[in-house]
């Protein structure tokens, strides 16, 4: 053990602290994630491609055999379900990065404790961890973006708005998933409860591969609360031009709005109170 | 700016309805090394949390370096040093990439933290293993690691909980010294422990607490003189033969506590108690004369050993 | 103290009746002990996370029977007669939900017991073999498989999905389906060192399921890319299943099992070898 010298309370510029705290966690977050680059973008693209394929071209041959090559809305099934992958690409992308963290921060690491033990705020690192979560979540959505285009998926001209419907739709959701994950005390069964009885469900029943009318009435409820239907219905309004009203224009960006702002409002105390307590 | 680090009055915290810290009063000096002393749930982690101006206070008031921690805990825990009693390490980061994100969290700049982390890995004697994964340190490397992220801001005050557990007893000692350095170098300490070693070896002023209140404050020695006698004979008779010589013993000393594996016996001349008690016709099958500790002041304080 | 004794005497009485017996080294004779481990171990966990389990392939025969099952009609079964897309994809989501159990209890299972809990440094530090913790471990998912196989059909049966008696073997196909993939996980499991090493067995384990005949028939490959479908376990799982729930009973079906139970034997074999390795040097 060497000696240390320093004059005590020199160091620190307290007020740049204050500013740069939510930057400060967003560079730790892209630091330690910058470790799993690799796996990363081979998950994040690889499952989607696989989907991609085997949905969009596998079942995509099925149904227009059935359908005696009308397809749905008009347009292929592989037209049909891209937006609805892109949406499941964004919020899986931008949920992962906020809910492992969280679970981490709190309860498998404890590191929010000790971050919260330098000038870095409950809310500070609330934020920093959507920041990086939306970088993530920029890049997956860009390079998925680019595959479905290459798969003449989607129209160039509409990939720019998709982009920001699709990245919005998945931050809003992260938001909310935030907010649930910081209630988790330290049950990881609860974590994995809640992949299998929200995620999947939502994955499955929003309309993602089918139009959601075909479900049976009692089961259509399970889109309309998600963000998933709501970010692929835009989706496809941009994409191949599904007719929608202007009421329901408004209603899917208030719905995912309202998401996101319930979200970071629910979150933000539970922080502060957790790390507090 | 006051002289003054910390000023507790009447500081209280309660969990649900559990009262964890129950109205205690202290005040720590610019400067000066500190100590919690107390057994397990004794409520010392609690206070610390406090202090560190994390943990909110239920009651009473609380001021760190000037400043109501409710109010400016950023402020404050910019001039804070933290060594919590978990580590509390980023597992998956290295050696030195937990020093170096930690202190961006203080805002520091990547050209102050360069050199610092590795100074900071020389004091934790960790150069080595700068590139090893927090899981893949042993435990006294982690602590050590936790200690050394705790000076990465130069931080004006270090509070220390349970600095030394984990660590082998050689740097325990060479801790101890490097902490009084920086005591020298004027950066207060407060310190939590079990052990009465270290709280003598660090500490000029101690509380010792019990259920979330101070039993007794003051400098070691002090603690000592008033509330145990110079000199301790510890007797072992055999298990459950203790406390058929109690009564007998009783009478030959100041004081005696009767512990299920021995008796201490409180004395001012303890050689002479020992001769008076063999005279007796009790012999003990071993037995030990030694100076007054700590540990004695608190088993007087609590009727209870420390490490129980 | 006589206790402690008498647990002694008697943990090398067992351990001496075992010695100069076939595989002594890796063998005590005791997986149940193991089992039992895990069924403590069930009782204290969370009864929703348990049950989650058998909901899964539900909710994916939900969601593509009714919703896909409609813009895509009725597929031909291997005997060429008309089947709707429930009964196409039942039999290939209870395969899969056999796969993922036992995926799921032998890898992330068992590489937290390995590097977190060092659950399996302490049995072997008793007098239990390598070999009977690798048996206890893969039974118990087994066990758990052929619980989720029965509630999945006593789903999908009302549901009309299945068309024959021979259904009912579905489920000790589910089992054996399960077995051969718990050996093999656990065997690459213990290989792996980090989280991010586990998140490879996902990312083999996704085209799998979406390409093994699960959802579409395989016709619509080029035929070589058949031949490397064919070979993969999910599809001689999913067939073998889907044979029996359809009532379709040939030649192929023995040769389903077989493949399990060689999978099956060398997955043991392998692990074994590696806890082995890992542990008792
Ligand atoms: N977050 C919490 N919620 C509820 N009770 C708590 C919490 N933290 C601590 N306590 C309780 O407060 C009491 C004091 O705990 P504390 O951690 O301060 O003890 P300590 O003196 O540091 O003990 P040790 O020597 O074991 O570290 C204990 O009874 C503990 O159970
Ligand atoms: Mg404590």
């Amino acid at each position: 053990m060497s000696d240390l010298k320093f004059k005590p309370g020199q160091a620190v510029d307290v007020a740049r602290a204050m500013r740069w705290g939510a930057w400060a966690v967003a560079e730790y977050r892209l630091f330690s994630m910058s470790k799993w680059m690799g796996s990363m973008f081979a998950f994040g693209l690889g499952n989607p491609v696989i989907y991609l394929i085997s949905i969009g071209l596998g079942i995509g041959a099925l149904v227009d055999i059935n359908t005696g090559g009308q397809g749905i809305n008009g347009v292929s099934y592989l037209q049909f379900v891209a937006p609805a992958l892109l949406a499941t690409t964004a919020i899986n992308a931008v949920m992962e990065e906020v809910t492992f963290p969280t679970m981490q921060g709190f309860v498998w690491d404890k590191m929010f404790f000790a971050m919260n033990n330098t000038p870095i705020t409950p809310k500070q690192i609330a934020n920093g961890i959507m920041i990086t979560a939306t970088v993530r979540g920029v890049f997956n959505v860009l390079l998925y973006e680019l595959i479905l285009w290459l798969f003449g998926a989607v129209p160039v001209t509409s990939l720019l708005p998709m982009f920001i419907t699709s990245l919005f739709a998945a931050v809003a959701f992260a938001a909310a998933m935030m907010s649930v994950t910081v209630r988790l005390e330290n049950d990881d069964a609860l974590f994995a409860i809640i992949g299998r009885f929200v995620i999947s469900p939502m994955f499955l029943f929003s309309g993602t591969f089918y139009p959601l009318d075909q479900m049976p009435i009692y089961l259509q409820w399970i889109g309309w609360i998600s963000p998933m239907w709501h970010s692929t219905q835009l989706g496809r309004f941009l994409s191949y031009g599904m007719p929608l009203e202007t009421w329901q224009l408004v209603m899917h960006i208030s719905f995912l709005s309202a998401v996101f702002v319930i979200g970071i409002l629910a979150a933000y105390p539970k922080f502060e109170s957790r790390l507090q307590k | 700016m006051t002289s003054d680090m910390i000023v507790a009055k009447d500081l209280k915290k309660v969990y649900g309805d559990f009262v964890a810290v129950d109205g205690i009063n202290f005040t720590v000096k610019q400067g000066e090394s500190f100590g919690l002393l107390g057994p397990n749930g004794a409520g010392k982690s609690t206070t610390m949390k406090m202090i560190s101006s994390v943990s909110k206070r239920t009651g009473g008031e609380l001021t760190i370096l000037g400043k109501d921690p409710d109010k400016f805990g950023p402020e404050i825990r910019a001039h804070l040093g933290v060594v919590p009693q978990k580590d509390m390490l980023d597992r998956e980061l290295k050696a030195w990439e937990n020093l170096y994100t930690y202190g961006r969290y203080f805002g520091l700049s990547r050209k102050f933290l360069k050199p610092k982390v590795e100074e900071l890995l020389a004091f934790a004697q960790l150069e080595e293993k700068r590139n090893e994964k927090v899981e893949e340190l042993s435990g006294g490397m982690q602590r050590r690691l936790a200690i050394a992220r705790g000076l990465v801001n130069e931080p004006e005050m270090l509070l220390l909980d349970e600095p030394t557990t984990g660590l082998d007893p050689q740097a325990r000692h060479i801790l101890w010294d490097r902490l009084f350095r920086l005591k020298e170098q004027g950066v207060t300490l407060v310190i939590t422990t079990h052990y009465m070693d270290e709280a003598e070896q660090l500490c000029d002023r101690l509380i010792v607490m019990d259920k979330g209140k101070i039993m007794a404050d003051g400098s070691p020695t002090e603690l000592i003189k008033k509330y145990s006698s110079k000199e301790v004979v510890e007797v072992r008779f055999g298990t459950d033969k203790n406390e058929q010589f109690a009564d007998e013993i009783k009478k030959l000393a100041d004081r005696i506590e009767v512990l299920p594996d021995r008796i201490l016996v409180y004395t001012a001349h303890g050689e002479q108690t020992l001769e008076a008690i063999v005279a007796k016709g009790m012999n003990p099958v071993t037995s030990l004369v030694r100076r007054s500790s700590l540990e004695d002041v608190f088993l007087r304080l609590t009727g209870r050993t420390l490490v129980d | 103290m006589s206790l402690i004794q008498a647990g002694v005497t008697s943990a090398v009485a067992i351990a001496e009746r075992r010695r100069g017996k076939l595989g002594q080294s890796v063998y005590a004779g005791r997986p149940h002990r193991v089992i039992q481990r895990s069924f403590f171990a069930l009782k204290s966990s969370t009864w929703l996370g348990v049950v989650s389990g058998f909901v899964e392939p539900v909710f994916y025969l939900l969601a593509f029977g009714l919703g896909i099952g409609q813009i895509i009609g009725n597929l031909t079964d291997g005997a060429g007669n008309p089947v709707s897309y429930s009964q196409y994809i039942a039999p290939a989501l209870l395969a899969t939900s056999a796969m993922n159990g036992a995926i799921y209890d032998s890898t992330w299972n068992v590489f937290f017991k390995m590097h977190f809990a060092k659950l399996y440094q302490t049995m072997l530090h008793t007098s239990l073999g390598a070999l009977d913790v690798a048996i206890g471990e893969i039974s118990w998912a087994l066990m758990r498989g052929t619980v989720y196989a029965i509630g999945f059909m006593i789903v999908v049966t009302p549901m009309g999905l299945v068309t024959s008696w021979y259904g009912l073997l579905a489920i000790p196909a589910a089992t054996l389906i399960a077995f051969g993939f718990g050996s093999i996980g656990m065997a690459v499991t213990s290989y792996v060192t980090n989280f991010q090493q586990m998140n490879w067995v996902n990312f083999f384990m996704l085209p799998m399921f979406m390409f093994s005949g699960t959802f579409f028939p395989i016709s619509i490959y080029p035929e070589p890319i058949q031949y490397v479908v064919m070979a993969m376990p999910l599809w001689q799982g999913v067939e073998m299943v889907r044979g029996l729930m359809l009532g379709i009973i040939d030649g192929a079906l023995f040769v389903h099992i077989a493949y399990f139970l060689l999978m099956t034997i060398a997955g043991l074999i392998f692990t074994t070898r590696r806890l082995t390795a890992l542990f008792m040097r």
